[in-house]
């Protein structure tokens, strides 16, 4: 279900995008200003080469990883706590990941789960979500998906599910009113527009993936196949950062995007 | 021995042996009913008889004595027909009557009693049996009076002969019928045994035979066959299947290998291999798409019941995955319509039929976006209650499918062929086709001159309070 603009002939309108007119921002600068969000995180995974490139990868983002190969051990490990968030292959040997979960939710844990699957269908992701999964992503998955998936669940640094007024550099989201207005200037959005900024700034410094829009937005979990998402996050750009400085929505190249206060 | 024992281990047998002891035990009850009633009315009447012999012969005794009864006795022992009657004296010795060869001793109880005698006029005759009444006279004298019964003895010969005969009969015709019938069935039975066996050795095309009578055997035959079509049908499906696994992930596979052969061979700068190894995870991309579909179609396909099934709007669905894909179709010049008026209650994955809206309206999109700058074209969209079925229409202003072309694009998996010529729209339509059928929906092809036009029918759900109420 990965997600590619190159295969689309309607593509390539995120990073060109009138109103917009700067370069696409490469992953790894994005990284830099992420790193004080350094997480600890449990990648539970029984294949070794897997394990191996997760904790290899998580690594170069910045944050900590202990692996572990079986799900028991895995439940060892997660009951000792102080996981910012669990990376679970659904099967493994000992004890499954769907089991896992559904144990440490019964003793209360809420540390949050995304359940790695080969199995991806909609039975499957339902059935996932129902044993205390808190995200479900199918094999094979890119990396930057996988990322940003986790660094959306640990929940850091954004504002609480609480807030009802969220704030990024001048612009302003009113979740009450349904308001929003850059540098006191109210923006007129539609419906889908404003619950689209709406994720944007919840997950603001936080790069966020077009499935993971996709979903969260629309609550889709199929591929789309053409850059639906690239047009509609263009239009919403076009309406937050055409005529202000600086631009707040940035394209992440090869992985979504991310809303931030350039300034910092 | 064996195929006796296999005979008799056979269920049509052991109802037969069952059916028929129950009725044995009946007829014989019967029988010995009717036998005991018959010997009992018998018997009745010689009791009256005696008794008014007796009553006859006391009366005699009391109004002349002992001469006189001597004299009645000898007189009515003669007549034809007499009943048995003995006078003796105390001391046994006959005065008059008509029986011989008493036992000894016989005369010095009184009471009823059942004895063989001989008749003093017939001796040469056989001994029969009498039920006789022995009374003490006055005198010490003893009267015997009695009266052959000997009919009973044959009528019970009459009525429990035959019938004994006639239930062995009966047995032995019962279970020659029963291993007849029971050869006949085990016959059937073995014929589908062997067709069974021949289908599990591997030849799915073998038919158990159907006879034609309407039979169970018949009916049992039918429903078999056709699970017999279903499986075979799947089978072939899945052969299907794995023939276009085969080929549409073998090919990008290749493309994939010749890709990275290719810059092993040739690439020289940073740039390159960067370009070769994107080039690389786009291919892979690719695959894993056509891998997935593949994978929901063959779900969709085997029609197990969905965990994910709910009640939802289709109306609703089909206005959202519109707004979804509205900007594409306007940056691709087209504008999309549509026309939705009142709910429509499915029950059913809403994912997977929001999937197959969204694979409709792509390829709406991808073939009916003008190639002309600044022309537009049209998608329209609508949600409508149709003889109580829900119908969403997809039409776009596209070149269309040559009406020829049809039945074929809708056939399972067949579309493949049609994927390498139109990318995207083979997979798309196979999966939009099982997803419908999954739903008990169909699905239709269309002129819509110009373009295409799909429509699906999906059954509505109950009406809420239905729901409610079960």
């Amino acid at each position: 279900m990965t997600y590619m603009e190159t295969n689309s002939n309607l593509a390539a309108a995120a990073d060109s995008s009138p109103g917009s007119g700067l370069p696409a921002l490469d992953p790894a600068e994005v990284r830099k200003s992420a790193e004080e969000f350094a997480m600890r995180l449990l990648v539970v995974e029984d294949d070794r080469d897997a394990a191996d490139y997760l904790r290899k990868a998580f690594r170069e983002a910045g944050h900590v990883v202990d692996v572990a190969t079986d799900g028991e051990d895995g439940l060892v490990l997660a009951l000792d706590g102080g996981y910012d968030v669990l990376v679970v292959d659904r099967m493994l040997p000992r004890r499954d990941g769907l089991s896992l979960i559904a144990h440490l939710r019964g003793r209360g844990d809420q540390t949050p789960a995304l359940i790695l699957s080969a199995l991806g269908q909609v039975d499957d992701r339902v059935t996932g979500l129902r044993a205390g999964g808190d995200d479900y992503l199918p094999k094979p998955y890119a990396f930057s998906e996988l990322l940003a998936r986790v660094e959306a669940l640990a929940r850091r640094g954004g504002p609480q599910a609480a807030d009802t007024l969220y704030r990024v550099g001048d612009l302003e989201l009113d979740r009450l009113a349904h308001r929003v207005s850059r540098a006191g200037q109210e923006i007129v959005l539609q419906p889908r527009e404003f619950r689209l900024l709406e994720y944007l700034m919840r997950h603001a410094g936080q790069v966020v993936t077009r499935t993971m829009l996709l979903e969260n937005v629309w609550d889709y979990h199929f591929d789309p196949q053409t850059n639906v998402i690239d047009v509609h996050v263009s239009r919403l750009r076009s309406k937050i950062d055409k005529g202000f400085d600086p631009p707040l929505l940035h394209t992440v190249r090869g992985a979504g995007y991310i809303l931030r206060d350039g300034a910092r | 021995m064996t195929a006796l024992g296999r005979l008799i281990r056979t269920t049509a047998f052991k109802l037969i042996a069952a059916y028929l002891l129950v009725f044995a035990i009946f007829a014989g009850s019967v029988i010995a009913y009717l036998g005991w009633h018959t010997q009992r009315l018998v018997t009745r009447q010689a009791v009256e008889a005696i008794e008014n012999d007796t009553s006859f012969m006391q009366a005699q005794f009391e109004r002349g004595g002992i001469s006189r009864l001597v004299q009645v006795v000898n007189r009515r022992s003669r007549a034809p027909d007499a009943g048995l009657l003995l006078v003796t004296s105390f001391n046994g010795e006959p005065l008059a009557g008509n029986v011989l060869n008493l036992p000894l001793n016989f005369l010095d109880k009184e009471g009823w009693r059942e004895i063989d005698y001989v008749r003093s006029e017939d001796q040469a005759a056989p001994p029969s049996r009498a039920l006789v009444n022995v009374l003490f006279l006055p005198g010490e004298f003893r009267l015997l009076i009695g009266r052959d019964v000997v009919e009973r003895e044959e009528l019970r010969k009459i009525i429990i002969g035959p019938a004994l005969w006639g239930l062995g009969l009966l047995v032995v015709l019962g279970v020659a019928g029963g291993l007849f019938v029971t050869r006949r069935v085990l016959k059937r039975i073995d014929q589908m045994t062997a067709i069974s066996d021949g289908i599990m050795a591997g030849d799915m095309s073998g038919r158990l035979a159907v006879a034609g009578t309407g039979d169970e055997f018949d009916r049992l035959a039918f429903s078999l066959n056709a699970m017999l079509d279903r499986i075979e049908a799947l089978m072939a499906g899945l052969k299907q299947v794995s023939d276009n696994i085969a080929h549409d992930l073998k090919t990008p596979l290749t493309r994939l290998r010749n890709r990275a052969e290719d810059a092993l061979r040739t690439a020289r700068s940073d740039e390159e291999w960067r370009a070769a190894t994107e080039q690389t995870i786009d291919e892979s991309d690719g695959l894993i798409r056509t891998f997935d579909a593949l994978l929901m179609i063959a779900r969709a396909e085997a029609g197990q019941a969905s965990a994910a099934a709910v009640r939802f709007d289709l109306a609703d669905t089909l206005a959202s995955v519109a707004e979804l894909y509205e900007p594409v179709a306007d940056e691709s010049g087209l504008d999309l319509t549509l026309e939705s008026v009142e709910p429509l209650g499915v029950i059913g994955v809403r994912e997977l039929l929001a999937q197959v809206l969204s694979n409709l309206i792509d390829n709406a999109i991808k073939y009916s976006a003008p190639d002309i700058p600044g022309a537009r074209g049209t998608i329209r969209l609508a949600a409508s209650r149709v003889d109580g079925k829900a119908r969403i229409v997809v039409a776009d202003c596209g070149p269309g499918i040559p009406e020829a072309d049809r039945p074929r694009v809708l056939e399972r998996f067949v579309r493949l062929e049609a994927s390498r010529t139109r990318p995207g729209f083979g997979l798309g339509l196979s999966l939009v086709v099982a997803v419908v059928h999954l739903h008990g929906g169909s699905l239709r092809l269309e002129d819509n001159e110009p373009g295409l036009r799909v429509i699906i029918d999906l059954p509505l759900a109950p009406a809420m309070e239905e729901v409610a109420a079960v």
